[in-house]
C-alpha cells in the first residue's frame, strides 16, 4: 500500500528516522512500537507529508489511496465552540471540501458513524462537554466517515478508560475485516500481540518488521534501547550512502552501522 | 404627554438623536463604526479561537511603515496611506507564514520578530518626514475627519471581509479548530510545498490586515484593534456556539462604537479611544454578568442528577 525507501527524517542534522525501509502491505494491521523519540509520530508524520523528508523515498500504491490520520489527542483545542456533530462533519472534508453542499446522506453518515462510537445522543452537545475518553469516540467517527483506504493512528489510546479502549479496538478489528489499512503506533505491549498481527520496532531506525511474535522479542527490544538513546552532537556524518550525501547530511553514531 | 414626558423625550433626543441629526461629520463617523464593528469583530473572534489575540495588536504596528511611505510619497491622501498599510500589513503576514513554515520558528515567535522591525521602520520614517502630529494622528486616529471617501473604503472593506468570511467560512474553522486535520487531507496529493491547508491562515490574516487599515482613520491603527478584540473576547463569555458569539462580537463593537461616538461629542474626548473605553465597559460588564463570567459562578445554582 505504501512503501518506505530508505526514508530518512532529521532535525537539525539529527536523524529523528534514519533509513526506514519497508512496506506496509494492503489490508495489514501493523503496531509501531519503540522507545520514546524512537521516531514512531515522525514516521506517521512523514508518511502524512506533513513533515519534510531529508531523503529516501515514501511510494504509494496507485491508484492513489485514501489516507486518514489521527494525531495525538493533546493537539486538539477541545474547547472550541462547536458541537459533536460539526466535528464529525469534518471527516466530510475530501468529498465537500470547503464548499461543497452537505446534504441529508453525510449527515446521515455522520448520525452512523457516532452510532458506531458509542455517542448516537451525542450529535448536538457542544465539544467542550466530553470526557477525552468521549472525544476520543468522536474522533474516531470522523475517522469513519472519512471512509479511508489507510488509516494513521498515533496513540488513540493514550489517557482512554479500559472499556473506551476495547469499544475502539472493535472498531480497528472491523476495519481490519474490511481491508482497510491500518497504522498505529502504541506503547501497550500486551495489546499490541493481541490485537495486531504485524509489528514495526523502531528505533530511529528499523529493529524489526514483521510477525508481532517474532518482533516483540527481549534482544529485540535491548537493542532498540541502545539505539534510541544515541544522541552524539558530535557525530560523524552518515556514511551508509555517501553517493547522496549532498542531497541529506546528518548525524550518525560511529558504531551504529554495525548494530543495524 | 405631559409636560415631563416632552421633557424627557426632548433631552433624549438632544443626547442621542441631535449630535447625528445636525452634524454630518458625526453621521459619517457613525456610519463607518458600525461597518467596521460588522466585520473586525467577527475576525477579532476567530482570533481568539486560534489563540492569536494578541496577534491583531502585532499586525497594526506592522502597517505602520506602509501607511508612512504612503504618507511620505502622496502626502496626507488616503488611497496611499491605506495602499501602503494593506501593503506592509500583507507582506508582513505573508513573510512571518513563510517564515514559520521553513524554519524551526512557530507562527507567534517569527511575527513578533517582523512587525517589530516593520514597527521601528515605521517610527523612524515619520518622525524624520512628519511632524509629531501625524504620528499622533495615525496611532489614535479621528474619526471625526471621516470623509465620503474614507466612508467609501471602510465600506467595501466591511463588505468585501464580510463576504469573505461567509465564503470561507467552513475553511477558517476548520483550519482554526484542527489544522492538522486539515493540512492531513489537503496537502498529501500535493508536491513538496504542500496543499492550501495554509492558505485559509494566509488568507484569514489578509483580512484581518484590510480591516485594521480600514480602520486606521477612524480610530488609528492602534484603536482598530481594539474595536476587533475587545467585544470579540467579551462575546466568547456570552454563548457557547460559535455562530452567536459572532453575531454578540459584531453587537457589542456596534453598541460601543454608537456610545463612545456621543459621548465623545458630549465630553469633547478622542473619539476613537471614547469608542474602545465603551468596549471595555461592556467587557466589564460581561465579565460580572455573563454566563462565563464571575456572578453567575459565584450563585451557582443547584446542579441536577445528570
Amino acid at each position: 500500500m505504501v512503501s518506505l525507501d530508505n526514508l530518512t527524517v532529521s532535525y537539525r542534522q539529527h536523524p529523528a528516522l534514519h533509513h526506514v525501509t519497508g512496506q506496509f502491505v494492503r489490508g495489514s494491521l501493523t503496531a509501531v512500537v519503540g522507545p520514546n523519540g524512537a521516531g514512531k509520530s515522525t514516521l506517521l508524520k512523514s508518511i502524512m507529508a506533513l513533515l519534510p523528508v531529508a531523503g529516501g523515498r515514501l511510494t504509494w500504491a496507485q491508484p492513489q489511496p485514501r489516507v486518514a490520520y489521527l494525531a495525538q489527542l493533546a493537539e486538539i483545542d477541545r474547547s472550541f465552540p462547536i458541537n459533536v456533530q460539526d466535528c464529525v462533519l469534518l471527516g466530510c472534508w475530501p468529498a465537500a471540501g470547503a464548499w461543497g453542499g452537505v446534504g441529508a446522506a453525510l449527515k446521515a453518515k455522520v448520525a452512523d458513524a457516532l452510532q458506531a462510537v458509542g455517542l448516537g445522543d451525542f450529535a448536538h452537545r457542544p465539544l467542550h462537554t466530553l470526557s477525552s475518553g468521549q472525544f476520543q469516540r468522536a474522533l474516531f467517527a470522523r475517522l469513519l466517515v472519512q471512509d479511508a483506504d489507510v488509516i494513521l493512528l498515533d496513540e488513540p489510546f493514550n489517557a482512554i478508560d479500559s472499556k473506551t479502549t476495547a469499544a475502539l479496538l472493535g472498531i480497528v478489528a472491523h476495519w481490519r475485516q474490511q481491508a482497510r489499512t491500518v497504522i498505529a503506533v502504541l506503547h501497550d505491549e500486551s495489546q499490541v500481540r493481541q490485537h495486531f498481527p504485524q509489528t514495526l520496532l523502531l528505533a530511529r531506525q528499523v529493529v524489526a518488521w514483521g510477525d508481532t511474535a517474532q518482533v516483540l522479542t527481549e534482544p529485540h527490544w535491548q537493542q532498540a534501547r541502545a539505539m534510541a538513546e544515541a544522541w552524539d552532537d558530535n557525530a560523524e556524518i552518515c556514511s551508509i550512502d555517501q553517493r547522496r550525501l549532498d542531497q541529506h547530511s546528518h548525524g550518525q553514531r560511529t558504531g551504529q552501522e554495525q548494530a543495524a | 404627554m405631559s409636560a415631563a414626558g416632552w421633557q424627557i423625550t426632548a433631552t433624549a433626543y438632544e443626547l442621542c438623536i441631535a449630535p447625528f441629526a445636525e452634524f454630518a461629520f458625526m453621521r459619517r463617523a457613525w456610519v463607518a463604526a458600525l461597518a467596521l464593528s460588522l466585520s473586525a469583530a467577527p475576525l477579532g473572534v476567530l482570533l481568539t479561537l486560534r489563540r492569536m489575540s494578541l496577534l491583531g495588536d502585532a499586525l497594526s504596528h506592522a502597517i505602520l511603515p506602509g501607511v508612512a511611505v504612503g504618507f511620505m510619497v502622496f502626502g496626507l491622501s488616503l488611497t496611499a496611506m491605506a495602499v501602503g498599510g494593506v501593503v506592509a500589513g500583507m507582506l508582513v503576514a505573508a513573510f512571518a507564514g513563510l517564515v514559520s513554515r521553513s524554519t524551526a520558528l512557530k507562527e507567534d515567535a517569527s511575527l513578533a520578530a517582523v512587525y517589530l522591525i516593520a514597527l521601528a521602520l515605521g517610527v523612524v520614517l515619520i518622525s524624520r518626514h512628519g511632524t509629531q502630529l501625524d504620528l499622533l494622528h495615525i496611532l489614535f486616529g479621528s474619526a471625526l475627519s471621516v470623509d465620503t471617501q474614507g466612508l467609501a473604503m471602510v465600506a467595501s472593506v466591511a463588505s468585501i471581509s464580510l463576504l469573505a468570511l461567509a465564503a470561507g467560512y467552513r475553511g477558517f474553522v476548520a483550519e482554526s479548530f484542527d489544522p492538522v486535520f486539515l493540512s492531513a487531507v489537503s496537502q498529501r496529493k500535493r508536491g513538496p510545498f504542500g496543499g492550501k491547508a495554509w492558505m485559509w491562515q494566509q488568507g484569514f490574516l489578509m483580512l484581518v490586515v484590510l480591516n485594521l487599515v480600514a480602520g486606521f482613520q477612524t480610530l488609528g491603527t492602534l484603536m482598530a484593534v481594539g474595536l476587533m478584540m475587545l467585544p470579540a473576547v467579551s462575546a466568547r463569555l456570552w454563548h457557547g456556539a460559535l455562530p452567536a458569539q459572532l453575531v454578540n462580537a459584531s453587537a457589542q463593537a456596534m453598541l460601543a462604537s454608537t456610545l463612545g461616538l456621543l459621548l465623545s461629542y458630549h465630553l469633547d474626548t478622542a473619539s476613537g479611544p471614547t469608542i474602545i473605553g465603551c468596549a471595555g465597559a461592556l467587557y466589564g460588564l460581561s465579565l460580572l454578568f455573563a454566563p462565563g463570567g464571575w456572578l453567575p459562578r459565584a450563585v451557582r445554582p443547584a446542579h441536577r442528577v445528570a
